[in-house]
């Protein structure tokens, strides 16, 4: 991946040379072991702060809305298919865009990570499948396969759904993955074990809305949970209202989510959110036969109406 | 201020024992991290932990806070009144803390009780506690509370000090409430193991790598700071959440809300960010801080200026690395601190 990096870099550097584009919005290194930052470059000479690796899960598509500079982009596959539901959604216009495509191998969960090799990462480096980490002075070896975000063990659209360029070859996508084996596992469950299930599943949560702020689909100027008239959710710890939150903004998502895995990783209580979506990729995927993103020539089939759509109460 | 030595051995007994004056609150691993839990009979914190995943602010000002109830039954008497949610105010033991959490709130202090205002909701529950601190033998690569006027064996805000020095913990008390506890779990002192603390804190001290400068940021002009070319850089990649202010030992923000369901209703305060867009939207729809920048702007400026500026007493952070460890996007309040710290618009020649 140390090849799309440098391939990222002199892209960026020509675009801005040429001065095609306004910006550039990447990755660049962090402070901290696994955590890449997003940034804009403008300059030239800046194109060097560019880094690629497994440690950029954050959806850049999230730093597009609204913007109105010419911009060139690097998208993975999810983030692509963002960009391809922001435009349908008019937040973006194509011809605003420059997408600089990566063809994705899944990125790293650093909470995987840091639960095998437990304490505080001093430091972590990759060489293929293999990642080298440095925890108490000692250096332990871990496949990277083995610790890839679970939406990206999952994924089904590694490649660029649209780019301008590529920086590397498109990747064979992965086959024969069941996506959906958790969710029918909820399913399966006794009405009082779902409870259960998802009292526990939301009990940490402290409505930070890192989950929803990470998400490019979350634009709304005024999210329904600040809304105060009419109110339309408790804005206290009220196990009900943090339900209430969470299961609206899942279906918000229905039909729009690409399976990012932004709003997973952002939350700083680990909690699994992709739970509630992926249920609803799953019904839409059943019902209408429809992923997200993968075209710009269809809207979301949650925001068009059709004369035969299956459902009476609509006629 | 007695120092006294208690054996491992004894230590959970006597924990037991403070627990008939004390409630008690220690920090317990769920799932994969800590955090602070009122301990049952035969509860026993985890001492070996690092640090709690949110800091234990919550125990003096919780997320969601009921001030006052009411009715809007006016077949009810006192309808429309409001009646002061009677707090719990008995004696509570906060066991392992750690120093930089202990003398955050000293610094939330500033704001809860100063000579013309003291929040009762909060000064009664701050009074309430008894802070049992443990020193950090271990401090993890993102503390840097020695550039934050603490340290990893810092005494200040406690009541006592325990340091872990293998197979007993040197108990320091550094106050009346401090002996009380300490009284309370009745030990007899082992041998004497208090030489050893000296080169344990200096081993912590020296394993702290993070260095923050802060020396400049008192006499650096606040609107050179306001107006520095850094801020659209470093705010970029902030996702405006409240992870950082939440997490936040000193951060003490929070909203008023009025909750009615039929005629019943409860007056709480939430925690706030002003990462939030709401948090300063005016009646008037007007927002002084409507775009993303001016808010990652207004807190590392509350944190790093006002806050230095106004009380001349160090920065309104202690150094704890949680914002660091949990912000989604790294942005990371070390380096931004030594931004502001070494700019000078004179030496700058660069946009950014
Ligand atoms: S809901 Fe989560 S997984 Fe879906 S698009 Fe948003 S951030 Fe990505
Ligand atoms: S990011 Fe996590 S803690 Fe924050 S609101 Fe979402 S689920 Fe809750
Ligand atoms: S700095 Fe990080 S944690 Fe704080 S609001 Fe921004 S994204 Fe969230
Ligand atoms: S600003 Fe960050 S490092 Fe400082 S006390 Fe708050 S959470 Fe800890």
């Amino acid at each position: 991946m140390s090849g799309y990096q440098d391939k990222i870099k002199e892209t960026a550097e020509r675009l801005l040379k040429e001065g095609s584009v306004e910006m550039v919005v990447g990755f660049r290194k962090g402070t901290l072991p696994m955590m890449n930052e997003p940034c804009f470059i403008r300059r030239p000479e800046d194109v060097r702060q560019l880094v690629w690796d497994s440690n950029c899960g954050i959806n850049l598509a999230n730093y597009l809305t609204d913007r109105k500079e010419k911009i060139a982009i690097v998208a993975k596959g999810c983030d692509s298919r963002n960009i391809v539901t922001h435009i349908v959604e008019n937040k973006i216009k194509r011809e605003k865009l420059h997408v600089i495509g990566v063809p994705c191998q899944g990125m790293v969960d650093k909470r995987k990570v840091a639960a095998a090799c437990g304490g505080d990462i001093e430091a972590v480096t990759e060489d293929g499948d293999v990642l080298s980490v440095t925890a108490g002075g000692a250096v332990q070896t871990l496949s990277r396969m083995e610790m890839l975000q679970e939406n990206c063990a999952l994924c089904a659209h590694r490649n660029p759904v649209i780019y301008d360029e590529l920086v590397g070859e498109l990747v064979a996508e992965q086959t024969g993955i069941d996506r959906f084996a958790e969710v029918r596992r909820v399913e399966a469950l006794s009405p009082q074990e779902k409870w259960r299930y998802f009292e526990d599943l939301l009990a940490p949560c402290v409505r930070c809305y890192a989950c929803r702020n990470a998400c490019p689909l979350c634009y709304c100027p005024t999210c329904f949970v600040e809304e105060s008239r009419p109110q339309w959710v408790g804005k206290g710890q009220n196990p009900i209202d943090i339900r209430t939150f969470h299961f609206l903004r899942a279906y918000h998502c229905a039909g729009r989510c690409t399976d990012c895995g932004a709003c997973e990783r952002a939350c700083p209580m680990g909690i699994k959110v992709r739970q509630l979506t992926s249920k609803l990729n799953k019904d839409v995927l059943d019902m209408f036969g429809w992923e997200a993103g993968l075209t710009l020539d269809q809207r979301p089939p949650l925001d068009t109406y059709k004369p035969n759509d299956p459902n009476d109460f609509i006629k | 201020m007695k120092v006294i030595t208690i054996d491992k051995k004894d230590w959970a007994s006597g924990l037991e024992k403070t627990k008939s004056a004390f409630q008690v609150f220690g920090p317990v691993k769920e799932k994969e991290w800590h955090s602070f839990k009122a301990l049952g009979p035969g509860e026993q914190p985890d001492m070996a932990y690092n640090n709690t995943r949110l800091s234990p602010k919550f125990l003096v000002e919780p997320q969601t806070d009921p001030m006052f109830t009411y009715s809007l039954d006016e077949a009810k008497e006192g309808h429309h009144i409001l009646k002061e949610v009677r707090k719990d105010i008995a004696p509570k033991a906060v066991v392992g803390i750690r120093p930089c959490d202990a003398a955050a709130f000293l610094l939330v202090k500033r704001n809860f009780d100063t000579p013309q205002y003291q929040d009762p909701y909060w000064l009664e529950a701050y009074n309430s506690m008894t802070f049992i601190g443990l020193a950090c033998n271990a401090p993890c690569s993102t503390c840097f509370c020695t550039s934050a006027g603490g340290g990893p064996f810092n005494e200040t805000g406690l009541d006592v000090l325990l340091v872990d020095v293998g197979d007993s913990f040197v108990a320091k008390s550094l106050t009346d409430k401090g002996d009380k506890w300490l009284s309370a779990g009745g030990w007899a002192s082992a041998t004497d193991a208090s030489g050893k603390v000296e080169a344990l804190k200096q081993a912590a001290e020296t394993k702290i790598t993070s260095n923050v400068r802060t020396d400049n940021l008192k006499t650096r002009p606040t609107t050179q700071l306001y107006d520095a070319p850094f801020w659209e850089d470093a705010a970029f990649s902030c996702i405006n959440c409240g992870t950082c202010t939440y997490s936040c030992p000193t951060c003490w923000c929070f909203d008023i809300q009025d909750e009615v369901r039929g005629t019943s209703g409860i007056r709480m305060r939430n925690w706030d960010s002003c990462m939030f867009p709401m948090f300063t939207l005016h009646g008037s729809g007007h927002n002084p801080r409507s775009v993303k920048v001016q808010r990652v702007r207004q807190r590392f400026m509350h944190k790093l200026k006002y806050y230095v500026e106004k009380y001349d007493d160090g920065i309104q952070c202690v150094g704890c690395g949680r914002c660091i460890r949990l912000c989604p996007v790294n942005i990371d309040i070390r380096k931004v601190c030594n931004q502001m710290n070494d700019y000078d618009p004179a030496a700058c020649v660069c946009p950014a």
